[in-house]
C-alpha cells in the first residue's frame, strides 16, 4: 500500500511501550525491579505517556505454563509507578489466566491502564473485567489478540461488543507479526466504520515479517491513535515495533506523538540493548512466526523443548500454526515436541 | 428394574446432554427438564424425548417434586440461582448435583471422593468444572504417591463447546477449579488457567496437569498410578485419554491429556461438557444404588 507521505502531517498518535511487558517473554521474563525501574524512568523522561509493566502473560502470569518472574506484578507496578512524573502504568489481564482480584491489586499498587485482551473470536469472556476496569477508573482497552485470525467483518463485531463492554479503545493485535499492511487497513476501517467516534482504535504490531513500521503507519492511515512499540523492540518472537524507530518516521511524517527522539534512542541503546539475552531480531525461527502465523511468544518455549526433544524449533512452530494454537496454549508446545518427537523414532511411549 | 426419578434443572448445553447421559443409565431416569424460556432449544429436545417440561423455574418444579417422586435434581443453571434451588428442592427431600461454580456443597470427582460424599449421605455435592473433572484426578494420581507442592492445570476448550455461562463468568472458574486443586487434588497450592480456542474444525477438549512435588518424583509409582486413574475414569468418559507424559523435569511432572466426549448433544470435540455431565451421571448413580439397596434414606426436611 502506499501512504502518502504528507497525509499524516498534523495527526496526533499515543505511543504506548511495551518493553517491560512484552519484553518480558525475550527476557524469559527476568528482568528485575531494578532493570524496570531505570528503564521507565528514562521512558518517561522521554515523554512516553503509557508503558506497561507486568510479567509477559500479564496478570496471573507466573506460572509453570509461563515461567516465574523475578518479583511479583504489584511489586513491579509499585516500584515503577511511584518513581512515574507523567507516564501511566499500564497492564495486560487475559481473561481465563488473569482475574479481576489481580487487576484491583495491580490498581492498587498503581496501573492506571489496562489492556483486556481475548483471542480475537472470543470478545464475550472480557465483559466483566472491562467493566471492572472501568468501575476502577482505569484507561480501558479492549485487545484483540491474533487479529490475523478474523476477518475485518469479524474483528469489528468483537470490538463493537468490546465497546459495548465499555472499553475506550479497541486495537488490533497482530500477536503473530503475520498481516501485511494491507490486511491492517482492512480491519482498522471495519472498526472505525462500526465504532462511536470517541471510541479510540489502536494498533500493536510485531516486526517478525520487518513490517511493525509500516503496519502501524498503515493503521494510522485507517484511522488508528494508539500504537504499541517497545524500544529495541524488545518482545515477544521478533520483537513489537522497534519504537524508536518508529518515532523517527513519525517525526520525518509530522505525526505529532509529544515524546523526544533522541531520548528514546539513548533509552534503546544504552539501557534496553545492553539488557537483551540474545538480539532480538528476524532470524530463521522468529521468521517463521510470522511466516506461519503462530503466536510470538511460542518462540522461546519452542526452542527450549526443541533442545529438549530433538525436533527442530522451525518444525515445531509450523506445525503449532497449522494446529491453529492461540495465546495461551503454551503448553501445547511440549507437547506438540513430544508428538513430533516420538513419530520420528526419539521418544518412547511412558505408557507403552 | 426400578430407577430413581430424576430433575433438571438448566436447558442449556450441560442439562440437554445430561437427558442422554441419564437415559443411558441402569438406575437413573430423567422425568422433569426445568428453563426459563419456553423457545429453549433445550425445553424443545427435552420435551421430544419425553420429560416433562416447564419454563417457570424452580417454583414450575416444586409441585409435582412429591407427585412424581423425584429423588434427586441437577442444577445446571447458575451460582446465583444455585443456592435457592438447592434449599427449596432439599427442603423436599431432593438430593442436589450442583454443575454450577455455586459449591455449597462439597466438591466431588467420582474416582477420588465420590465413596466419602456417599457414605455420608450428603445432600449436596458440588461437581466443580468441566475442567476440575478432567485434571483433578492426575493431580490425585500424583498427590496419592508423594506430596504435591504445587499443581497447575491448563484446559483448552473448542468455542463451540463453551456456553454462555461459562464466558461470563471465567473468573469463577479459575478460583473453583484452583481451589479443587487442593481439596480434591491433594496439592498444598492450586491454579487454573482456561483457554478458549475458536480453530476448524473444533480442536478436541486438550489439559495440560503440571504438578510439583516436595521431593524427587519416585517415576515408576507415579507413571502407574497416573495409568490406574486414567483407566478409572474411562470407566465413564471412555474418550479420556493420555496423549503425552508424564514427563519428568526435576521436581515437575507434566501430563498432557484429551477428552473427546460421546457425541451426544454437541459433537466429540466437546469432552468438557461430557466429562461434566458424565461425572454428575457417575455421582447420581452411586446415591442412587444406595438408595435402591436401602442403605440410605433421603430425608424431608423441615421448611424453613
Amino acid at each position: 500500500m502506499n501512504i502518502d507521505s504528507t497525509a499524516l502531517k498534523g495527526r496526533k498518535v499515543i505511543l504506548h511501550d511495551m518493553c517491560l511487558r512484552d519484553g518480558m517473554h525475550a527476557k524469559r521474563e527476568q528482568i528485575s525491579v531494578e532493570q524496570m525501574v531505570k528503564v521507565a524512568t528514562a521512558l518517561d523522561d522521554a515523554g512516553i505517556p503509557y508503558l506497561q509493566v507486568t510479567h509477559g502473560a500479564g496478570l496471573g502470569g507466573n506460572s509453570l505454563q509461563h515461567g516465574f518472574a523475578l518479583a511479583s506484578n504489584e511489586e513491579y507496578i509499585s516500584a515503577v509507578a511511584s518513581r512515574m512524573k507523567r507516564a501511566k502504568v499500564s497492564v495486560l489481564l487475559v481473561p481465563g489466566l488473569g482475574t479481576m482480584r489481580e487487576l484491583q491489586s495491580a490498581f492498587d499498587a498503581g496501573a492506571r491502564s489496562v489492556h483486556v485482551a481475548t483471542h480475537c473470536t472470543e470478545a464475550d469472556t472480557s465483559p466483566q473485567h472491562i467493566a471492572y476496569a472501568r468501575k476502577l477508573g482505569m484507561d480501558t482497552t479492549g485487545f484483540l489478540m491474533m487479529a490475523h485470525l478474523n476477518d475485518p467483518a469479524g474483528i469489528a463485531r468483537q470490538g463493537k461488543l468490546m465497546e459495548s463492554y465499555g472499553a475506550q479503545t479497541i486495537y488490533v493485535t497482530d500477536s503473530a507479526g503475520y498481516m501485511l499492511p494491507e490486511d491492517v487497513t482492512a480491519r482498522i476501517q471495519a472498526l472505525r466504520e462500526v465504532l462511536a467516534p470517541e471510541t479510540a482504535i489502536g494498533f500493536h504490531g510485531h516486526h517478525n515479517l520487518g513490517l511493525g513500521i509500516s503496519n502501524s503507519l498503515a493503521a494510522i492511515a485507517a484511522g488508528a491513535s494508539r500504537i504499541d512499540g517497545s524500544v529495541a523492540g524488545l518482545g515477544a518472537g521478533a520483537g513489537n515495533t522497534p519504537l524508536e524507530v518508529f518515532l523517527a518516521v513519525c517525526e520525518r511524517m509530522g505525526i505529532e506523538t509529544g515524546v523526544d527522539l533522541f531520548k528514546l534512542m539513548d533509552v534503546a541503546e544504552d539501557l534496553v540493548v545492553p539488557m537483551m539475552d540474545h538480539i532480538v531480531r528476524v532470524d530463521r525461527d522468529s521468521l517463521t512466526l510470522g511466516f506461519a502465523g503462530v503466536y510470538s511468544t511460542f518462540l522461546l518455549h519452542a526452542k527450549r523443548v526443541a533442545e529438549r526433544f530433538g525436533v527442530p524449533a522451525r518444525d515445531i512452530l509450523v506445525e503449532l500454526g497449522h494446529k491453529k494454537m492461540i495465546a495461551g496454549q503454551e503448553d501445547m508446545i511440549q507437547d506438540t515436541a513430544m508428538t513430533m518427537a516420538k513419530a520420528r523414532g526419539l521418544l518412547t511411549d511412558a505408557a507403552a | 428394574m426400578k430407577k430413581i426419578k430424576c430433575a433438571l434443572i438448566g436447558s442449556g448445553n450441560i442439562g440437554t446432554d445430561l437427558i442422554y447421559k441419564i437415559k443411558r443409565s441402569a438406575v437413573l431416569e430423567p422425568v422433569w427438564m426445568v428453563g426459563i424460556d419456553p423457545q429453549s432449544e433445550g425445553l424443545r429436545r427435552a420435551s421430544e424425548m419425553g420429560l416433562k417440561t416447564t419454563a417457570e423455574g424452580i417454583d414450575g418444579l416444586l409441585p409435582y417434586v412429591l407427585e412424581d417422586g423425584i429423588q434427586i435434581a441437577f442444577d445446571a443453571t447458575s451460582a446465583y440461582v444455585h443456592a435457592e434451588n438447592s434449599r427449596k428442592l432439599n427442603a423436599l427431600g431432593v438430593m442436589m448435583i450442583d454443575l454450577t461454580p455455586a459449591a455449597i456443597g462439597p466438591l466431588c470427582v467420582p474416582t477420588v471422593n465420590l465413596r466419602e460424599h456417599a457414605d455420608r449421605v450428603e445432600m449436596n455435592v458440588n461437581m466443580i468444572s468441566c475442567a476440575g473433572q478432567a485434571t483433578i484426578p492426575i493431580v490425585n494420581a500424583v498427590s496419592r504417591v508423594q506430596s504435591v507442592d504445587y499443581a497447575e492445570i491448563v484446559a483448552s476448550l473448542a468455542s463451540k463447546s463453551v456456553g454462555p455461562g461459562t464466558r461470563a463468568n471465567l473468573d469463577e472458574f479459575t478460583f473453583t477449579t484452583s481451589n479443587a486443586i487442593c481439596v480434591v487434588g491433594g496439592a498444598r497450592r492450586g491454579k487454573a488457567l482456561a483457554v478458549i480456542n475458536p480453530a476448524e474444525p473444533p480442536m478436541i477438549m486438550r489439559n495440560t496437569i503440571y504438578c510439583v512435588t516436595d521431593d524427587e518424583p519416585d517415576q515408576a509409582r507415579i507413571t502407574e498410578s497416573i495409568l490406574r486413574m486414567i483407566a478409572e475414569v474411562q470407566t465413564y468418559v471412555p474418550g479420556y485419554r493420555l496423549v503425552n507424559g508424564p514427563a519428568f523435569d526435576g521436581n515437575k511432572v507434566s501430563v498432557f491429556m484429551e477428552v473427546a466426549g460421546l457425541g451426544d448433544y454437541l459433537p466429540r470435540y466437546a469432552g468438557n461438557l461430557d466429562i461434566m455431565t458424565a461425572a454428575a451421571t457417575r455421582t447420581a448413580e452411586m446415591f442412587a444404588e444406595e438408595i435402591l439397596a436401602g442403605k440410605i434414606q433421603l430425608k424431608i426436611r423441615e421448611a424453613a
